[in-house]
């Protein structure tokens, strides 16, 4: 019972510091933007340099969600319709969550053993020390790369997959092209593509914070280091199931909302 | 400003790290134009003192004071300001890995003023000689490209770009040979002889304390303390230390183990 209660005292803690380092940020954000010359390389870093694997992950997406559906939906004779169930999924959830599990294995660990080493190092006192704000400096340039970037290399990652699914299911599978475009047409609308856009916004958002906060508290050596990267991707994995619970419900509900049945 | 209001000023100071206590009850002034060393054994909190003083870290209990003004009651933007009157050269120099040597020197002048950048250019040529650089050999250099020595002296450079009134060095000549440890010795006696600045060095190595120091203060770790004693256990010059009757301060400054190599063996 003591170490549930002490697990929920941490967990309070953690996301209490969360808080207000995520206000800090935002504070920062509306005051002063970041000079060009400290933006461009991190924009470099999370977009050019996260391309390769966003489309290799979307590439395998839209094969597997092929692969899965295939033998169901031609049970029910209606392997036609296989382009809907791929998109579908793809555009609205698998796309968008799987691409920022990538980005957060490869982005968020990556700031944070980056500002961990920064911190064991002194380098962060010495930003204090030089009149430069570690906030302002360090986390706002990297909010700003994951929250523009993250939803931009989805739409990447839907792409390739969409094409790859395509592809394979023709192919490989045989289905032919018109009635897999016609229903994929039909069944994926602007709202699908929304949905997982705005999903991709918040896990942008989501895992630049929670990777900077990490870097920031980082203890000592290279085991803090590490343990502070490794914390990034898991905290940020379970932001983004989170996240995409809670705004999948909300979304839902909003579409009811918005077009009655 | 009257010149005996000492420029720092520590008041009944503690901080602790989670469950071990660092430092308790510390008072200490820095007078204008002194160079003061701090010695102490590894883990007394001589570095969690210097950074105490720079308002780096907050302290649990006491106070710090610039100029006789607690910090405490300055605004941050204010507290921003009047941290650019010290210049701190780290223990591991702390240069910015992903920025050039140049860039490193010249971060402080473009972050804090307006000034052009051929002007920048000048002091960060400038600092860089006073340190006995080269600009044209080391300024497009990364960090990790330099030596130990070559990161310190960087170190010191960007330290002295903003023209600092006080300089705070954590263990300058740390992790050097002889050679270059005295290069930094010389260094932080012609900046002092340069400008008319104020100096607070830590450091394990007695030449720099018989070379630089006009006062010297030693801590002793708590965990060799009883509760009622104090941490400040020696105050005076570096003769006065090196003759001290106090067994602790005879033995660290003379770096005789004495009765620790019984406690080795009892261990």
């Amino acid at each position: 019972m003591q170490l549930v209660g002490r697990a929920v005292w941490d967990a309070s803690c953690l996301l209490g510091d969360l808080t207000l380092f995520s206000l800090r940020m935002l504070g920062w954000l509306t005051v002063r933007l970041p000079r060009g010359r400290t933006l461009w390389p991190i924009l470099f870093q999370v977009g050019v340099e996260s391309l390769p694997v966003i489309l290799i992950t979307g590439g395998f997406i839209g094969m597997v969600l092929a692969v899965q559906s295939y033998d169901q939906f031609k049970l029910m004779h209606l392997e036609n319709q296989l382009g809907a169930v791929i998109n579908v999924t793809l555009v609205k959830e698998l796309g968008p969550v799987l691409a920022a599990v990538m980005l957060a294995g490869r982005v968020g660990s990556a700031i944070s053993a980056e500002l961990g080493t920064m911190r064991v190092t002194e380098q962060i006192d010495a930003l204090t020390a030089l009149g430069a704000d570690p906030i302002a400096y360090l986390v706002v340039p990297r909010f700003l790369a994951c929250f523009l970037l993250i939803p931009l290399l989805t739409l990447f990652a839907d792409g390739i997959g969409v094409l790859t699914g395509w592809v394979f299911s023709t192919v490989v599978l045989g289905i032919d092209s018109f009635p897999y475009w016609h229903y994929s047409t039909r069944f994926v609308t602007g709202w699908e593509l929304f949905t997982g856009i705005l999903k991709s916004v918040f896990f942008g958002a989501a895992i630049a914070v929670i990777a900077c906060h990490r870097g920031f508290h980082s203890r000592a050596g290279a085991e803090g280091v590490g343990r502070a990267a490794t914390e990034a991707f898991v905290y940020s994995f379970i932001a983004i199931l989170t996240i995409d619970f809670l705004l999948g419900a909300f979304l839902m509900k909003m579409y009811f909302v918005l077009w009655p049945m | 400003m009257s010149n005996d209001q000492p420029i720092i000023e520590l008041r009944g100071v503690s901080k602790r790290f989670g469950t071990q206590p660092v430092l308790r009850d510390i008072s200490l002034d820095v007078h204008r134009g002194e160079t003061l060393v701090v010695i102490g054994e590894s883990g007394c909190g001589k570095s969690v003192t210097l950074k105490l003083m720079m308002d780096l870290m907050k302290p649990d209990a006491g106070e710090l004071r610039w100029d006789g003004r607690p910090v405490r009651s300055m605004s941050t933007r204010e507290i921003t300001r009047e941290r650019l009157r010290f210049g701190y050269l780290f223990q591991s120099a702390a240069l910015f890995d992903s920025l050039t040597v140049f860039e490193n020197v010249a971060f402080g002048l473009r972050q804090n003023t307006t000034m052009p950048e051929d002007r920048v250019r000048d002091i960060v040529r400038a600092r860089l000689r006073d340190v006995g650089l080269e600009a044209g050999v080391v300024a497009e250099k990364k960090p990790a490209q330099l030596s130990g020595g070559m990161r310190k002296r960087v170190g010191l450079a960007r330290a002295l770009a903003l023209d600092p009134e006080v300089i705070l060095y954590d263990e300058p000549t740390t992790g050097l040979d002889p050679i270059m440890s005295d290069v930094i010795n010389e260094l932080i006696l012609q900046t002092r002889a340069r400008r008319p600045v104020t100096s607070i060095v830590i450091t394990h190595d007695m030449i720099t304390v018989r070379k630089v120091a006009t006062r010297i203060v030693m801590f002793e770790p708590l965990s060799r303390l009883r509760p009622d004693e104090p941490q400040l256990i020696f105050e005076g010059s570096a003769a006065d230390a090196f003759d001290s009757p106090d067994p602790r301060v005879a033995q660290f400054v003379r770096g005789e183990a004495g009765e620790r190599l019984q406690e080795l063996a009892a261990a």
